[in-house]
């Protein structure tokens, strides 16, 4: 099905977008969440299970005090109120993924409410309101097999494995965000970036959205101005920063263009394809009364004890906003240049190599410039380009001895991130090195003074800027690799003139 | 009245992965209805000032410490399985639900 999508101005021009967002995050604690196997990725199947965890007859689960720590600290680090009594819930579904046939969650009573994470775009503070924070268990991983095992009916067949099954798992629900008109799809990334950022501050999560630590659901509906919130999508699947804001686009694109024909969207789920950026509808859901959610009788209530509380939230590490203020300070950006440096990911990149002994500004030249680019080009995250900050500041070290001028440093980069190893070695290997050998060098000059004379009678008569012609002949002579200004200050002496 | 309705049956059934005939919706309308209808003579007795009891036991923050304990071996744990492969649960495939939760 091929449909002219309208154009996205067009879009935000006559309709306003309403989105929400829910991230799940799978705690970096040791073991599950009501038992003691263990949460370490990629285990062979079903090697981290027990009878809790399996839902065997008579085994009981225990809650993992280090999760209900972590979730409180998320919670306050969002500045939500924390429940002085809370239960668990049982969400009751029939499918392979949970063995028991019901997932440990919380319900009408989760853990922490009503907060608000602030997040910076187009230099504007956007104040992101957060429902609910609760915690819940994580699922097995169902693979479906079929015609490809050879069975004449294997279609019909799922192979389940539960060591994921278990895993402490916390939902984060904002409330419906409107008023962010063209702006929707920027600011539901830079809420997940900030998420991710916090949670990762506080030191309880990788979130790593590749592997599924990280896991965001968008939901999306358009409005008339003015008019009551349209209904909305869910589009899950979305497994990068960058898919967050590419779902959020496409589905205000795809309902544009329903509501434009005179259509009705379907509130349903839909799914995310990182491929070509499409959303396609998933499965129906069932609804919350389907779950059938009731009171978890196996586990007892929380009762977070407000003098814990206390100590947790005076405990907090100092987080990316407030550290990014004080940064921004230390490196003497303008708002606006920090912005693109939060906009490009490059935050703790740059405090990293800054860390390794490179200055602020080349640290930020680096990453916002050569390494942005590739990172744009080849459509991944500047942190997984390739380059680590220490290889950065390595480089840089090159350019400040004075082995590398820019454009060979470039050129080195390039060699960085398509792994061909470190800057010296590829330095080394490419026999990329400036000339600093100034024997070598005056032979070039002369040779390019004796080549050239009129150009050096020019010079001599005081045209200094006419000395561009002898660097550039020089630089030929000795393919590219002498320092421009070294090798303009060593024309001029041969020629007797001051620079 | 009675407490529950076959449809409502019907749908329970159904969100249970139950295939029941129609004689059995009828048998269990009837039976569920008996059991609601007891149960809500609970709620008759119950006043407002009594909230619903969903504990027996008066107890919170029962917590345990993030320390790993053994598990089981996939033998072990696959050995109630009514069918495995490649060390995984093997188990019919429900159609049109590709998605988990």
């Amino acid at each position: 099905m091929t449909t002219t999508l309208p154009a996205y101005d067009e879009v935000v021009a006559r309709y306003e977008p309403v989105i929400g967002l829910e991230t799940h995050v799978e705690l970096g604690t040791n073991t599950k969440m009501w038992c003691g196997c263990p949460t370490d990725f990629g285990g062979e199947p079903n090697t981290r299970v027990c009878p809790v965890c399996l839902g065997l007859p008579g085994s009981l689960p225990v809650a993992n005090k280090a999760a209900i720590e972590a979730i409180i600290r998320i919670g306050l680090a969002l500045n939500c109120s924390i429940a002085e009594w809370c239960r668990f819930a049982r969400k009751n579904y029939f499918y392979p993924d949970m063995p028991k046939n019901f997932q440990i969650s919380q319900y009408d009573e989760p853990i922490c409410v009503d907060g608000y994470l602030d997040v910076e775009v187009g230099g504007e503070t956007v104040r992101i309101e957060i429902e609910r924070v609760h915690l819940e268990e994580d699922t097995g991983k169902t693979l479906h097999v079929g015609g490809a095992t050879g069975r004449i009916h294997g279609a019909t067949e799922s192979l389940v494995d539960y060591n994921r099954a278990g895993i402490p798992l916390v939902e984060i629900v904002t409330k419906p965000i409107p008023g962010t008109g063209a702006l929707a799809p920027e600011v539901a990334r830079a809420y997940v970036t900030e998420l991710r950022d916090v949670i990762r501050t506080l030191g309880v999560s990788d979130v790593r959205m590749e592997e599924g630590s990280l896991r965001c659901d968008v939901n999306t509906s358009l409005n008339l101005p003015g008019a009551e919130w349209g209904t909305r999508t869910e589009t899950k699947n979305v497994n990068s920063l960058r898919s967050v804001e590419r779902a959020v686009r496409s589905e205000m694109l795809r309902q544009a263009s329903v509501l434009d024909a005179g259509g009705r969207i379907t509130q349903e789920t839909r799914h995310f394809h990182e491929d070509t950026g499409d959303t396609t509808p998933g499965r129906s859901k069932e609804t919350a009364t389907d779950y059938r959610y009731f009171p978890e009788p196996d586990l007892v209530p929380i009762a977070p004890d407000p003098a814990w509380v206390a100590e947790l939230k005076a405990a907090l590490p100092e987080l990316p906003r407030v550290h990014r203020r004080r940064l921004q300070q230390q490196w003497g950006l303008s708002d606006l240049d920090m912005q693109s440096v939060l906009n490009a990911g490059a935050v703790e990149l740059i405090e990293a190599t800054v860390a390794a002994g490179t200055t602020p500004a080349a640290a930020r030249k680096w990453w916002l410039g050569e390494l942005s680019r590739r990172a744009n080009e080849s459509g991944v995250e500047l942190a997984e380009i390739g380059a680590t900050p220490a290889q950065v500041a390595e480089l840089q070290g090159l350019v400040d001895a004075g082995k590398l001028n820019d454009k060979m440093a470039r050129t080195v980069l390039e060699g960085v991130v398509d792994g061909e190893g470190s800057p010296t070695e590829i330095m080394t290997n490419r026999g990329l090195e400036v000339v600093s050998d100034t024997g070598a060098l005056t032979v070039a000059v002369d040779e390019a003074i004796a080549a050239n004379p009129a150009i050096a009678d020019k010079i001599r008569s005081g045209k200094v800027a006419a000395v561009g012609a002898l660097v550039g002949a020089v630089m030929k002579t000795t393919r590219g690799q002498a320092d421009a200004k070294t090798l303009r200050e060593l024309i001029l002496e041969r020629l007797g003139v001051q620079g | 009245m009675a407490a529950i309705s076959r449809e409502e049956v019907a749908h329970l059934a159904r969100l249970s992965r139950l295939a029941v005939t129609e004689e059995e919706l009828d048998m269990f309308a009837g039976q569920l209805d008996v059991i609601l209808q007891a149960v809500a003579q609970v709620g008759e007795v119950a006043a407002a000032d009594i909230p619903p009891t969903s504990h027996s036991v008066p107890l919170t923050n029962i917590f345990r410490e993030d320390v790993v304990t053994p598990c089981l071996t996939p033998q072990e744990a696959l050995s109630g399985a009514p069918d495995a492969e490649d060390q995984r649960f093997r188990v019919p495939r429900i159609l049109t639900e590709d998605v988990a939760s």
